[in-house]
């Protein structure tokens, strides 16, 4: 297998939205949307995907930003990279977790050239299928991660469906959390989607990680004022500090009254990574902490409620404690 | 640039205002044929097909650019799958920037855009028109002087093999440019996205707290 040049393609660099919709609906399945690239050029340069035209979203002015919107939540444009992400004041102080979750992806280049639409639309990491091998997901009928001998260390607990990769992201479960709602533009105009529906598990389509169709260009996500300002935790772990994907990663945002050392958590909504398809929402957590008292007790159960049902496979037993860890932690410590 | 970048028009071949108004059109092509035979030779010799061959088509992105390296403008003609660190090192000549791993998992291509660290090997040349790239050869001063972040590499003995070195010192130029008295914790940060396989990290730390104090050792207590 050639590891070397990227295949030759046509380059397209649209300075509209229209202008890059247009172009992806005419190339269809020959098309390619480019956004940071950090995840297209491995593909283009291990020759697994080979597209006829490449439409570069990076010159598209208007999909960059982050602005405050009149309903009081912000809007980011899809081509925001993760480093102004990672330092927009008004993340910091509004949306932390968000903030925290970016800045824990890959590395401070890849940050510097990546997008948080990239980063939540990036394909998955299951190495047999980025070896180029005919797996499902690629198209085949055979799962290569899940036999076994299928080394299987980073993939999922839940929603196995023939594929068994993982969300690789660390600001999907940060969207989630935040319920965030992505702005996609396509040849049929604007939709709007919930974060939670904008990512699908191969039981809804085995060849995509989002509902994103040729032609649709995701150009936006919007931060609800819901959750400014409430209290947040966002961990990864990692095999590497730097470039690595998450094992598993925790995203929480809770609403909590009460005076200091008597706190009562209101709401929550707390969500994992990479032990699904898709960004986890742990909805039976979040049923198990509302109302509760923000005690260790609390969270201990909660950590033991957020693994119930969780199918290992051959090496990844290890997420089930981890995950669990996680939950506790983000409960206690949020 | 707005209206003959748009996508909509496609079908025809366009030439777009990075040409310079004080270049005639014909000394832009001449220059670009220059450079381009370069290029042929060096895609021959480096079986890099897609690179010299390009796409074939005339649409899509205009080949022919001049691209601000160092302070210069270059013209070059340049393959629309091409990457900033094979225009750099075998357009431009400029192989300071090394290539490592090709996959923007080792750092040691990294060069300034805009001011900003980026791994060339993961951006498209032709993302980068209208903008200022800097490499490790256009940190020497006027007079050929070496940057403070050079100097202090040497001083402390920073480097081991030397490959990631040129990354390395972008990076940190790139991080003292915008944080000129930084933390031991925040260099380490900022350098975490380059790699090192002879592990000589805490020299290069040493060395950029010592670029950072003036030329002085800091001391690592």
């Amino acid at each position: 297998m050639s590891r070397d040049m990227m295949s030759a393609f046509e380059l397209y660099q649209p300075d509209t939205v229209e202008g890059a919709v247009e172009l992806l609906a005419k190339f269809g399945e020959e098309g390619w949307a480019l956004a940071g690239g950090n995840d297209s050029f491995d593909w283009f340069k291990d020759r697994v995907k080979r597209p006829k035209y490449v439409v570069d979203l990076g010159g598209i002015a208007a999909l960059k930003g982050v602005r405050e919107t009149p309903d009081g939540g912000v809007e980011i444009g899809a081509l925001t990279s993760l480093t102004e992400v990672e330092r927009s004041s008004v993340i910091q102080t509004r949306y932390k977790v968000l903030a925290d979750a970016a800045r824990r992806v890959a590395s401070p280049q890849i940050r510097n050239s990546g997008s948080i639409g990239g980063n939540v639309c990036q394909d998955a990491r299951c190495w047999y299928y980025r070896y180029g091998v005919n797996c499902y997901r690629a198209g085949g009928n055979t799962c290569y991660a899940d036999t076994p001998e299928g080394q299987n260390r980073e993939h999922c607990l839940w929603g196995a469906d023939r594929c068994v990769a993982v969300s690789p992201s660390d600001t999907a479960p940060a969207l989630v959390a935040l319920d965030a709602t992505m702005v996609v533009v396509g040849p049929g105009g604007q939709r709007e989607i919930k974060a939670e529906q904008f990512f699908i598990g191969p039981n809804v389509d085995i060849e995509r990680m989002t509902v994103l169709e040729d032609g649709d260009v995701l150009t936006a996500i919007r931060l609800p004022a819901e959750w400014s300002g409430a209290r947040f935790y966002f961990e990864k772990v990692a095999d590497r500090n730097t470039w690595d994907f998450p094992l598993v990663n925790i995203a929480a945002a809770m609403k909590v009254s009460g005076a200091a050392g008597a706190e009562k958590v209101d709401s929550i909504r707390i969500v994992a990574g990479a032990v699904q398809c898709v960004p986890r929402r742990l909805t039976v957590v979040e049923q198990v902490v509302a109302g509760q008292p923000k005690t260790a007790d609390t969270a201990t159960l909660a950590g033991q409620s957020a693994v119930r049902g969780a199918t290992p496979l051959n090496f990844n037993h290890f997420k089930i404690p981890l995950l669990q860890n996680l939950v506790t932690r983000a409960i206690r410590d949020a | 640039m707005a209206d003959n970048t748009n996508g909509r028009n496609y079908p025809e071949p366009r030439f777009d205002s990075f040409v310079s108004k004080a270049t005639s059109r014909r000394t832009f092509i001449k220059g670009v044929i220059f450079s381009g035979a370069a290029a042929s030779g060096a895609g021959y010799l480096l079986s890099l097909g897609g690179c010299s061959s390009g796409g074939g088509s005339a649409a899509g992105v205009e080949r022919l650019l001049t691209l601000n390296v160092n302070g210069q403008m270059r013209p070059v003609d340049v393959a629309p799958n091409e990457t900033l660190a094979m225009t750099l090192r075998y357009k431009l000549s400029l192989t300071g920037t090394k290539l490592g791993c090709d996959r923007g998992e080792c750092g040691a291509c990294t060069v300034l855009i805009d001011g900003v660290a980026n791994y060339s090997c993961s951006t498209l040349t032709h993302a980068v028109r209208g903008r200022a790239v800097m490499t490790i050869e256009g940190l020497e001063g006027p007079n050929g002087e070496l940057h403070k972040v050079q100097q202090a590499m040497i001083d402390e003995l920073g480097p081991q093999c030397g490959f990631c070195t040129p990354g390395q010192i972008m990076s940190a130029v790139a991080l003292l440019n915008e944080n000129a008295t930084p933390t031991r914790d925040e260099v380490r940060h900022a350098l975490s996205g380059n790699l090192c396989r002879c592990g000589a990290y805490d020299h290069y730390l040493n060395a950029v707290m010592r670029a950072a104090n003036n030329g002085e050792r800091v001391s690592q207590a």
